[in-house]
């Protein structure tokens, strides 16, 4: 099952992400949270055509009060640009970081940036249970320090009807789970969401059954596309997008993209996820993005483009059929939502 | 109160209510939000359950206040709730189906047509714009004489659009009830106070207090 596979967009374990970085997170944390607050506030005017090289972070980041000012270079990431998405057009910083769904820090779209700061992300452990043989708590810089960062461009499309497109940083999923060498009983991957209602004030009302979970079949999980995030434009992810870390899968909707996760499970039985266990018959196991299935309450077949006015048609699997397609052959995807 | 007040009353008024609406044309021309479109369909909704819910209001206040000249607001608050739910709609058809997709005429009426027979919560708020329409049709004082006793039946309506406009909230909400709910509980204390009206203790009581 865990066969490596070398890809053209693989990188060297020399280009990792160096030492500076990871002991600026405390610092950088601690800016990003000032900063949240006025970025959310002052909506940002930004080009919607930022390259990698613009620094969005900066202005808000240098003008927070109280904060002495940093340079940008310590929360950025070092990392290697992929193939993947390079022909889709970046969502703005502002959107991306100022529209979310993390119910966890309010359920409005504006609340997670708003919250941001609630969240204190260091330290930070990732628990790994289950039918593995490396099982145990895990320091999430341990973690990181083992993985070479890279970027894609996913488009991540919600089960709202919008999507936005996000220049995801991190390494793929695949390359975490096959440190835990996950036995032939690991037929489910399960993730959870720290639970603390103290640094997750939405915790306090419960909205779903915390803590916020979710699960992918392993062979979903092994996918080359499945991939764990811990940055967005070259910056440390922030609170409001699940920093420390978050799981991205771009065939799914958008629910299925658990944030700052603490727990990974490897599972016999198929979990039961959060939104799921909510409403069955709205949020399925699966969440693949599909046009021909509706959500019982509005239509699936075309999307908002977050930071515009218009609308796309939207695609099965979101535009990742050659890579995902394979997976659900024989499976009835109309029933199987 | 004297004819000049309360036309100076009626102009506030006026002017009050069409606060939200440059809001909302102010936000979606400056193109900075992240979803424009949404953004101001949900604005213009809120704002026409509100009004709705305000000139309900309008009876049981006069009653509470003894301030009788209220009445002569009701009318226009009325009328800006029809307002908002036509920019509502207005904004859902032209904006959210026409101008946002490269849907040509014939296919945008197939998606409203789709979405109307299709999803309950757009079914149900369809229909309470119908409802909405006769009774913005006879909201003149010459119809209303016209119609005599039927005015008065025929605006009842109001209730059961309200009810309407608040379940539509409800279904397309995905998962935090609370602001829906909070207008179900003000719909249904201003419902409860018509059935209140209508019932023979009360209305003793409330003869007990005028003797008083």
């Amino acid at each position: 099952m865990l066969i490596k596979t070398t890809k053209a967009s693989d990188i060297k374990e020399s280009e990792v992400c160096d030492e500076g970085v990871y002991y600026s997170r405390r610092k950088f944390i601690k800016q990003a949270a000032a900063g949240t607050g006025l970025l959310a506030a002052s909506s940002l005017y930004l080009p919607t055509s930022l390259a990698m090289s613009d620094d969005p972070v900066a202005p808000a980041v240098a003008n927070a009060k109280s904060s002495p000012v940093v340079k940008t270079k310590q929360n950025t990431l070092k990392f290697k640009k992929t193939q993947y998405g390079t022909k889709l057009k970046s969502t703005p910083y502002e959107y991306i970081t100022g529209y979310n769904n993390f119910y966890e820090l309010g359920t409005g779209k504006s609340d997670p940036a708003r919250n941001a700061e609630y969240l204190k992300t260091e330290p930070w452990s990732i628990t790994v249970e289950g039918q593995a043989e490396v099982t145990g708590k895990f320091n999430f810089e341990d973690i990181l320090k083992r993985h070479s960062l890279q970027e894609r461009i996913y488009r991540l499309r919600c089960v709202e009807a919008w999507s936005m497109v996000v220049p995801w940083v991190g390494f793929p999923l695949a390359d975490l789970i096959k440190y835990f060498k996950p036995n032939s009983k690991a037929k489910y991957v399960e993730f959870q969401t720290l639970y603390n209602p103290k640094l997750l004030p939405g915790q306090n009302r419960r909205v779903l059954d915390w803590p916020y979970t979710e699960a992918l079949r392993i062979d979903e999980a092994m996918n080359s596309l499945s991939f764990m995030a811990v940055g967005i434009y070259g910056k440390q992810i922030l609170n409001q997008n699940g920093a420390p870390i978050r799981l991205v899968v771009p065939w799914k909707y958008g629910f299925k993209n658990i944030k700052s996760i603490v727990k990974i499970r490897f599972v016999e039985k198929l979990p039961r996820t959060s939104w799921w266990k909510s409403a069955p018959q709205e949020y399925g196991f699966y969440a693949n993005v599909n046009p021909a299935v509706d959500h019982p309450r509005w239509t699936q077949k075309r999307e908002r483009i977050i930071g515009t006015y218009r609308r796309r048609k939207t695609e099965l699997f979101n535009g990742y059929s050659e890579e995902v397609a394979s997976m659900y052959s024989g499976l009835d995807l109309k029933k199987n939502i | 109160m004297k004819f000049n007040k309360l036309v100076l009353l009626k102009s506030l008024v006026f002017i009050l209510a069409l606060i939200p609406f440059s809001f909302y044309l102010y936000q979606f021309l400056s193109a900075r939000l992240a979803n424009p479109v949404e953004y101001v369909t949900r604005g213009t909704g809120d704002w026409a359950l509100r009004f709705l819910l305000i000139t309900l209001a309008i009876t049981p206040l006069k009653k509470i206040t003894g301030f009788v000249q209220l009445i002569r607001l009701r009318r226009m608050l009325g009328l800006f709730a029809f307002f908002y739910v036509c920019v509502h709609l207005a904004i859902y058809c032209f904006l959210d189906v026409y101008l946002s997709s490269d849907a040509d005429a014939l296919q945008v009426w197939q998606y409203i047509k789709e979405d109307i027979l299709e999803r309950p919560f757009i079914t149900i708020g369809f229909a309470a714009f119908l409802l909405l329409i006769p009774l913005a049709v006879t909201s003149t004082r010459n119809m209303q004489k016209r119609l005599g006793a039927n005015w008065k039946k025929l605006h009842r309506l109001v209730y059961l659009i309200s009810i309407l406009g608040v379940i539509h909230f409800f279904w397309l909400v995905k998962k935090d009830l609370r602001e829906p709910l909070i207008y179900a509980v003000i719909l249904g204390i201003l419902l409860l106070f018509r059935l209140k009206l209508r019932m023979p203790l009360f209305r003793w009581a409330q003869s007990n207090k005028i003797t008083k």
